[in-house]
């Protein structure tokens, strides 16, 4: 469409961006103020690099990072099976027993506020370590648990949503043609499937890397995530290593989500011209 | 490739085991570490503390008299119901969330609005922008407002130079500054299911609309509001839910006078190491938003017979 | 000979619905069988029963044989041609024919022939390495043609195999499937709502409606001699007149007609009571229009003609269609090929007469 936006809705728009980014922009720009004082700005030292050296020597930090990345990428893996699994019983079993409490099950995590599940976690955990011994006491194992349960159910949402588009006689094709069920899913559905599949992996990797509340309930002496490290030095107040830590963890999405939004539109593009290019050719 | 007769069905009967087996995997997972935990915590709210670890008075214990006893404390309840500090809490919390989803809505729409109508190119470009906070920490994201909001941050600068005021403004640590964090953090939410719905939204309604005389303000309150009915309640949904029992940004933005359920449950947790009540004010949450979403079922489903 | 494929009492239910309610049908090794209908009359679901998609509720399939009744799709010697092509769109048109193969773990070497072989029969040599939508439409259905047959099934089955293509690329299609098909003797059941595409395809045709099968017969058999209003009125059009049995000898039938006001001669006898209630059927193609009043055979009443006022026309090239009104009020459609350039044809508001032979006639009992 070409029609101009009205000049109400333009202003709105800039207000509504330079609202989600302002905050975000100071945070980096401040993270190279070399004052301790955040909110100064010492002109005379800045630019600076030193809140990136000394967050780079900071062990806790570092071990806090180690460890969020290792609950995350198990996370994002258990909880894409597992979502996988649900999505692919949603969509293609039909009516089955117990469905509705299932569809239930798995819409519930997102809705749910965080300090119920996470209170709920903790209290399941404290019941089977006292009936079977087991998880015996809490750290990385409860942590990558609750996560999964939550991101499990944004996972099943991804996946479900593709595959319900998805054309159910290349399944059958794939049957008729002699491969068996199982063989079906993994050569045929989720190869086709798997843009959604990574994507679910890529939200279940970042819920649980971001996660606070959750974490705090079912995470033990011994075990801090990063999150949990970086709310324990925020409720004291605004420092500069935060500041550069923030930094570093906004751009990294950043580059990412570009990088990966980029190569779709790519591709995207490719299929398209590909598509015309067949059209063009006689039958 | 042929099948002899003996072999009847048996393709079938182990694939319904197969069936069985990739149903029952995410479904057990579901059932064990999410619906059971909801029954512990319905019952362990009918507890009460002491001191052990876990801290809690178990609800089925042998008497003096070797008797299995059930035991049923409702004395979380009646003190939640007593004392008017969680009644005051679950009504800030209602308020915090409802005034938040009014302010993300009238920036949203707007903002949404905008997008959808964006030339093509651009169009992609401003999605991503309000798409990518949404995969940004979201405690960062938060803790960005507290420089800014501080005594002697940007925005106080700002206007202290201006000559606006002469005095800087206390801004963190008040509930302007928890709005201000609700509305940023999950204006994302919002602007999504909005842009979606006026994205679907046909231009030549609008057209028919004016050139059958309706003016262009008169033609949003008639036609694109009504027919983005569903993504207002969608955004309005995604915005109001976790605010009801969001716990960081009070934490984090708030003073120690911003009562929040969220925040009074991790207190009774952590703090003061008080399970059962922490178990009994989450029941009550939990029944508080149930409900809320049961009512609102029943009004939409009653709206399409109505008309 | 036993039948090839033996379908043997089938019904399928879907809750209290049945889509298909007991039907019983043979197919002959290498004929061509069209199951037509219109849409959810349940030739789909018959067919997916002979895929293995569906399990019959009650009868059983048999295949050269072997009762397959409650075989899943993967074991039977059956293979599909779908509606949608379902070409697996992360392969190449290659990996797409080999696919089968694969499953049946034969060796690279004999898959790469058989592949080769199949993509040379269906013209897509140079196309191996393209992937789905690198294609055009009619490509596209040559690789599902190719994919389907390359296992050499003993049955292969077509899910409305013409119907995503434009009408050019049709016809031409019609002849290559035919022509694959006498090549590789491989037995057809094609599903179609297409009348004309069954009537060119099918050795055989069987006529569905609402979950049962009405009339199976060679084209001819089921345009000429349909057996019911249903088959008479949905294959090609038709005039039905309602009439009461005259006289009932068995080289003739004389019937009364109101709507025509002349009775109606047919040359054949027929199996039923004399006065009972008759439905006549008659092509517009098989009435002759004339401005003069026809002769009558000498010796007998005038009968096999009514008079009427043409109320419509259309000119077709080909033929053109007429709409007569009868005197008695009826609507009659006729229509009449277009033999001479230069002739004075007949036109609008135009008294004429119509008049058929005495073979023309269909009296259906049903």
């Amino acid at each position: 469409m070409n029609r101009r936006l009205s000049p109400f809705i333009l202003t709105m728009l800039c207000l509504g961006f330079a609202f989600l980014y302002v905050p975000i922009i100071l945070m980096v720009v401040y993270s190279f103020n070399a004052s301790r004082l955040v909110t100064v700005w010492d002109s005379v030292h800045s630019p600076t690099l030193k809140w990136y050296v000394e967050l780079m020597s900071n062990g806790e930090v570092l071990e806090a990072a180690r460890l969020s990345f290792k609950v995350a990428a198990l996370n994002a893996t258990g909880s894409t099976i597992l979502g996988t699994l649900a999505a692919f019983c949603l969509v293609r079993f039909g009516k089955f027993r117990g469905r509705s409490l299932f569809v239930g099950l798995t819409t519930a995590p997102m809705v749910l506020p965080e300090v119920i599940t996470g209170l709920s976690m903790l209290l399941v955990f404290v019941a089977m370590e006292q009936v079977i011994g087991w998880p015996a006491g809490r750290g990385a194992t409860t942590i990558t648990i609750a996560h999964m349960t939550f991101c499990l159910a944004y996972v099943t949402v991804v996946v479900q949503a593709r595959l319900s588009t998805f054309d159910r006689s290349l399944e059958e094709a794939a049957l008729d043609l002699g491969a068996r069920p199982a063989k079906v899913f993994f050569v045929i559905t989720l190869p086709i499937i798997a843009p959604s599949v990574v994507s679910g992996w890529l939200l279940a990797f970042i819920l649980s890397w971001d996660d606070l509340v959750i974490t705090s309930f079912v995470s033990g002496p011994g075990s801090t995530t990063l999150p949990q490290l970086i709310f324990s030095k925020v409720r004291l107040g605004v420092s500069p290593d935060i500041n550069a830590l923030a930094t570093l963890l906004v751009l990294t999405v950043t580059i990412a989500v570009i990088g990966v939004g980029l190569a779709l539109q790519r591709r995207e593009r490719r299929l398209v011209l590909e598509a015309e290019e067949a059209r063009e050719v006689p039958a | 490739m042929s099948t002899g007769s003996s072999d009847l069905g048996r393709g079938w009967s182990r694939l319904q085991v197969g069936r069985r087996l990739v149903l029952g995997v995410p479904y057990l997972w579901l059932c064990l570490f999410f619906l059971v935990p909801l029954v512990i915590v319905f019952g362990i709210s009918f507890s009460t503390p002491k001191i052990a670890m876990p801290p809690i008075e178990p609800l089925v214990s042998y008497g003096a008299d070797r008797v299995l006893q059930l035991r049923l404390y409702l004395s979380n309840y009646t003190f939640i119901a007593q004392d008017s500090l969680y009644v005051a809490a679950f009504a800030n919390s209602l308020k915090v969330a409802f005034v938040s989803t009014v302010l993300a809505l009238l920036l949203g729409y707007p903002m949404a609005y905008g997008i959808a109508r964006a030339p093509r190119n651009w169009r992609s470009v401003l999605f991503l922008l309000v798409v990518l906070p949404f995969f940004t920490s979201f405690l960062l994201r938060v803790y960005a407002w507290i420089g800014l909001l501080s005594r002697a941050g940007p925005i106080n600068t700002v206007l202290l130079k201006l000559g606006i005021i002469h005095e800087p403004l206390v801004m963190l640590q008040t509930d302007f500054a928890v709005y201000l964090g609700m509305v940023y953090s999950y204006l994302p939410f919002m602007v999504l299911p909005l842009y979606s719905a006026i994205e679907k939204l046909d231009p030549s309604l609008l057209e028919a609309a004016a050139d059958l005389g309706c003016r262009p303000i008169k033609a949003f309150f008639r036609v694109t509001l009504p027919l983005t009915s569903e993504g207002i309640l969608a955004g309005c949904l995604l915005v109001f839910i976790p605010s009801v029992g969001e716990y960081v940004i009070p934490a984090v933005l708030g003073g120690p006078g911003t009562l929040m359920i969220g925040r009074v449950l991790w207190e009774e947790f952590f703090n003061n190491r008080d399970w059962p009540l922490a178990s009994a004010v989450a029941v009550l949450l939990l029944l508080l938003l149930v409900g809320f979403i049961v009512v609102l079922q029943r009004v939409q489903a009653r709206e399409p017979a109505s008309e | 000979m036993p039948p090839y494929v033996r379908i043997d009492r089938v019904t399928k239910r879907f809750g209290s619905q049945a889509a298909v309610n007991d039907v019983s049908l043979d197919i002959t090794k290498g004929e061509i069988f069209c199951l037509l209908g219109a849409s959810g009359c349940g030739k789909t679901t018959l067919l997916r029963m002979l895929a293995g998609f569906e399990t019959p509720s009650t009868g059983q399939i048999w295949i050269d044989g072997v009762d397959v009744t409650h075989v899943p799709p993967y074991e039977r010697p059956v293979n599909m041609m779908f509606q949608s092509y379902a070409l697996f769109p992360h392969l190449t048109v290659e990996n797409n024919v080999a696919f089968g193969l694969r499953q049946d773990g034969l060796p690279a070497g004999e898959i790469r022939d058989r592949v080769a072989e199949m993509l040379a029969m269906v013209e897509l040599k140079g196309y191996e390495r393209r992937r789905p939508h690198q294609l055009s439409g009619g490509q596209r259905q040559r690789v599902a043609l190719a994919r389907a047959l390359v296992k050499r099934p003993k049955l292969l089955l077509l899910d409305e195999p013409l119907g995503a293509l434009d009408r050019k690329l049709r016809e031409r299609t019609q002849f290559e499937l035919v022509s694959i098909q006498e090549r590789l003797g491989v037995t057809f059941v094609i599903v179609t709502h297409d009348q004309e595409e069954a009537m060119t395809l099918a050795t055989r045709i069987g006529v569905m409606s609402a979950g049962e099968i009405l009339q199976v017969g060679a084209p001819t058999e089921v345009y000429e001699y349909p057996n019911s209003r249903f088959v008479a009125d949905f294959i090609g059009s038709v005039n039905l007149f309602e009439g009461r049995l005259l006289d009932d000898e068995p080289d003739h039938v004389r019937i009364e007609c109101t709507e025509l006001g002349y009775p109606i001669y047919v040359d054949h006898g027929i199996s039923s009571s004399p006065d009972a209630k008759v439905s006549v059927a008659l092509r517009p193609e098989k009435i002759s229009l004339s401005r003069e009043t026809p002769a009558a055979v000498p010796g007998r009443q005038p009968e096999n003609i009514a008079a009427g006022m043409v109320t419509d026309v259309a000119y077709l090239g080909e033929v053109s269609r007429y709409l007569i009104t009868l005197d008695g009020g009826r609507k009659v459609r006729v229509s009449q090929p277009n033999l001479h350039r230069h002739a004075e044809r007949i036109g609008w508001d135009e008294r004429v007469w119509l008049s058929w032979e005495p073979s023309a006639p269909v009296v259906l009992t049903q």
